[in-house]
């Protein structure tokens, strides 16, 4: 049985389980004690002393590492504290750049919050020597921009202990400290992943997507270009937490509406080239378990994961499946096929994709993925991105109609639909591999055992004879220790996915940014998966192969999964690439 | 003096008799600046890749701790006190004075690598203020107009 513990906390008894620090416990009395460096599993080091509080010690306490003990007499709130919080406030505030007017976390800043909220009447009482930085912009991904860092490290954390990366930390010492890559070399020129998860865990707006909004403006007000535009599976799932919406709101048909009017020509969807990913890695895992190919195989969707096992793990290169992922699919597609019908010259075609990752900024410029010759995807917007358009255009969002996908390539299944969460590509996968191995039809299509967040997720499918064994990681940190024990022999697996990001692309770099507060109180993973999975339940197709857009695709144009012009299009290779660029 | 492969060589096994200690990577970082003076790009990735950290938290303890140097120190390592007693008596002005006659900033090595410029805490010989040491050579009661002078004889004395 677990060992309860009884504390007073403002004059209020909370029973809560032993090794629950006071700030935890806090909640549960109903306290939200003011947090900046706290980041729930990922970062608490107590180096920030906002959620100082007063526990008996001789000194005030940081409550995120304080753990709670029977009897404890906590305040949070008295007037010592107070004045202490908002101290600390004005001297970061001495040293940081202050221009919430065009910081694109306003309104969704955790200092800009607390500053208003204990009430910080003058951010120049400390008014002094203040860092300058040059802005790092040459990442295709990421800017990093630490005139407005306030070196609380989550991103660091993030970086090295999420995704076992660890291409920033801190360097120098008290004033001249700054969160940077080694000998200031820029984000680009280190093994970064442009996976975006430092953009996602800072509470400032010192890490933000490079943005390209302005190229998307540029090609929808050139007469001279149909433009396309598709969001992939996840985009839906978050879009609406922009606007308002309860997170775990799907907004899909909102979404469409909201593209329509911002004057694409074209409104496809990523769900369509989910289906038709699932066609093709399906049939190359059936092909590799018929001929003796290389397994495990593993999943190739996400560009984070991609460039991560190009340079952490290069051995593991032939077992990526070969697929495209999901949206440059639709760009040569797109570019082929829909020109084609469309009479349209591909030069004068022009794909974006709303992506909830920032790492398919860099995939869209990877110089082999334009299988017509042109490239796959012209440009990559994140989810915020569009928020920000939408509003840009005024568009009255929450109240707009439910519209749908364009014809050709806007038809999805439920196993489409579900690619933007961990296990998704998986069960995905399993529902159509199951039913073209063995023949018989999958009545009950739910793989349960590989949903949720746990980091590493096992399972053995019966598929006719066979034994399938899979496995799925979410998060590079959890792909390195399901990889060496693949390495060392430990485990065996016949598929394997693997998601860079942790919780999939729901939580993926471009997403709307939940803050530290809201993240203590609720799992965007878990609320974001549980919409996709309902808009699964409730499609009346929910495998990739009864898509009836994909076999008319295949039968006007392909021809068969894997087919040459298939694997032209389609399918992609791989490089290995250096850990330390100089 | 021995070759760089040999120094290489002697950071793997300096990494292999310590990499299983706990807290292995300050020892590790202190011995490799004995071996090299100092703690390059190439000598802190080799001790990333041999304790498995990554290059982000070697490179981080290198610049919090003003014992790690990056740059090799010059032959000649001039120490400023800036204790409170040579403040006051002008080492702020014999610094600048040096830092004007070397043409380099504080912390730094001269192009020729003769020289280290370094402020420092107190010396301890708070009676001869302000103090300086090249080395371990004394100079007191120091005026900025002594500097060139000072800098001359260690510049002949390499000539010669």
């Amino acid at each position: 049985m677990e060992n309860f513990i009884t504390l007073t906390i403002d004059g209020v008894k909370v029973e809560v389980p032993a090794g629950t620090t006071v700030l935890e416990a806090a909640k549960k009395a109903g306290i939200n004690i003011p947090t900046l460096c706290y980041l729930k599993d990922v970062n608490a080091i107590g180096a920030c002393r906002m959620c100082v509080v007063e526990a008996g010690g001789r000194a005030l306490q940081a409550a995120c590492v304080l753990p709670a003990t029977e009897g404890m007499n906590v305040k949070t709130n008295t007037p010592a504290i107070r004045e202490h919080r908002k101290t600390l406030l004005e001297l970061v505030l001495s040293n940081h750049d202050k221009k919430c007017l065009t910081c694109t976390r306003s309104q969704n800043c955790e200092l800009q919050k607390l500053c208003r909220d204990l009430g910080v009447e003058n951010g120049d009482r400390f008014a002094g020597a203040q860092n300058e930085y040059a802005i790092d912009n040459a990442s295709p991904s990421i800017v990093r921009d630490n005139n407005k860092c306030i070196l609380c490290r989550r991103c660091v954390a993030t970086c090295a202990k999420v995704q076992n990366v660890g291409v920033i930390g801190a360097t120098g010492r008290g004033f001249t400290t700054a969160i940077d890559s080694p000998w200031n070399l820029k984000l680009n020129d280190m093994a970064c992943i442009n996976c975006g998860q430092c953009i996602t865990a800072c509470p400032v707006g010192a890490l933000y997507e490079k943005d390209e909004t302005k190229q998307v403006w540029d090609l929808i007000a050139n007469p001279a270009k149909h433009v396309v535009v598709q969001p992939a599976p996840a985009v839906r799932a978050a879009l609406g937490e922009e606007f308002g919406m309860p997170i775990g709101t799907c907004v899909t048909g909102k979404m469409v509406a909201a593209m329509r009017r911002l004057g694409f020509d074209k409104i496809f969807d990523t769900d369509f080239a989910a289906d038709l990913t699932i066609m093709e890695e399906g049939t190359e895992l059936i092909g590799r378990i018929q001929n003796g190919g290389v397994l495990p195989m593993i999943t190739s969707c996400s560009p984070g994961w991609i460039k991560f096992c190009e340079t952490y793990y290069p051995e593991f290169i032939p077992n990526l499946s070969s697929c495209k992922s999901p949206h440059e699919m639709m760009g040569a597609v797109v570019k082929s096929y829909y020109a084609q019908k469309a009479g349209i010259d591909p030069k004068d075609i022009a794909v974006v994709s709303v992506m909830p990752c920032t790492a398919k900024k860099f995939e869209a410029d990877r110089e082999e993925l334009a299988g017509t010759g042109y490239p796959d995807v012209d440009a990559v917007i994140t989810t915020r991105e569009l928020a920000h358009m939408i509003k840009e255009a005024g568009i009255d969002f929450v109240n707009l109609p439910d519209e749908d996908f364009d014809d050709l390539l806007g038809e999805s299944t439920g196993a489409g639909v579900i690619f933007g969460a961990t296990g998704g590509v998986m069960e995905a996968a399993l529902r159509t591999a199951y039913e073209v191995i063995t023949g018989e039809e999958l009545t009950d299509v739910d793989f349960t055992a590989v949903r949720g967040i746990e980091g590493v997720k096992e399972a053995t499918i019966k598929v006719g004879d066979l034994d399938v064994a899979v496995a799925v990681a979410h998060g590079t940190g959890n792909a390195s220790k399901l990889l060496d024990m693949v390495k060392s022999g430990e485990k065996n697996y016949t598929f394997i996915e693997v998601m860079g990001c942790p919780g999939g692309c729901v939580t993926g770099g471009g997403q709307p940014i939940v803050s530290a507060q809201d993240k203590m109180t609720c799992d965007p993973k878990v609320l974001r998966a549980k919409a996709l999975y309902g808009e699964d339940a409730g499609k009346a197709k929910r495998k990739s192969h009864e898509n009836e857009e994909v076999k008319k695709l295949y039968d006007e144009f392909l021809g068969k999964p894997n087919s040459h012009k298939a694997h032209e299009l389609l399918h992609t290779h791989y490089v290995k690439r250096e850990k330390y660029s100089k | 003096m021995p070759d760089m492969k040999e120094k290489f060589d002697q950071l793997q096994q300096v990494i292999a008799e310590l990499k299983d200690q706990p807290g292995a990577l300050m020892p590790v970082m202190q011995k490799a600046q004995g071996i090299f003076g100092c703690l390059p790009m190439d000598v802190q990735k080799v001790i990333a890749e041999g304790l498995g950290v990554t290059l982000s938290e070697v490179y981080g303890v290198a610049t919090f701790y003003a014992q790690f140097t990056l740059e090799p120190s010059g032959k000649y390592i001039i120490s400023v006190c800036l204790g409170t007693a040579c403040y006051v008596k002008g080492a702020q002005k014999v610094l600048d004075k040096l830092s004007e006659v070397l043409e380099v900033p504080f912390g730094k090595t001269t192009a020729d690598g003769l020289f280290t410029l370094n402020p420092t805490r107190c010396l301890g010989a708070c009676g001869l203020a302000p103090v300086m040491t090249i080395n371990d050579d004394v100079y007191g009661r120091l005026t900025p107009d002594d500097i060139p002078g000072i800098i001359a004889k260690y510049r002949e004395k390499e000539q010669a």
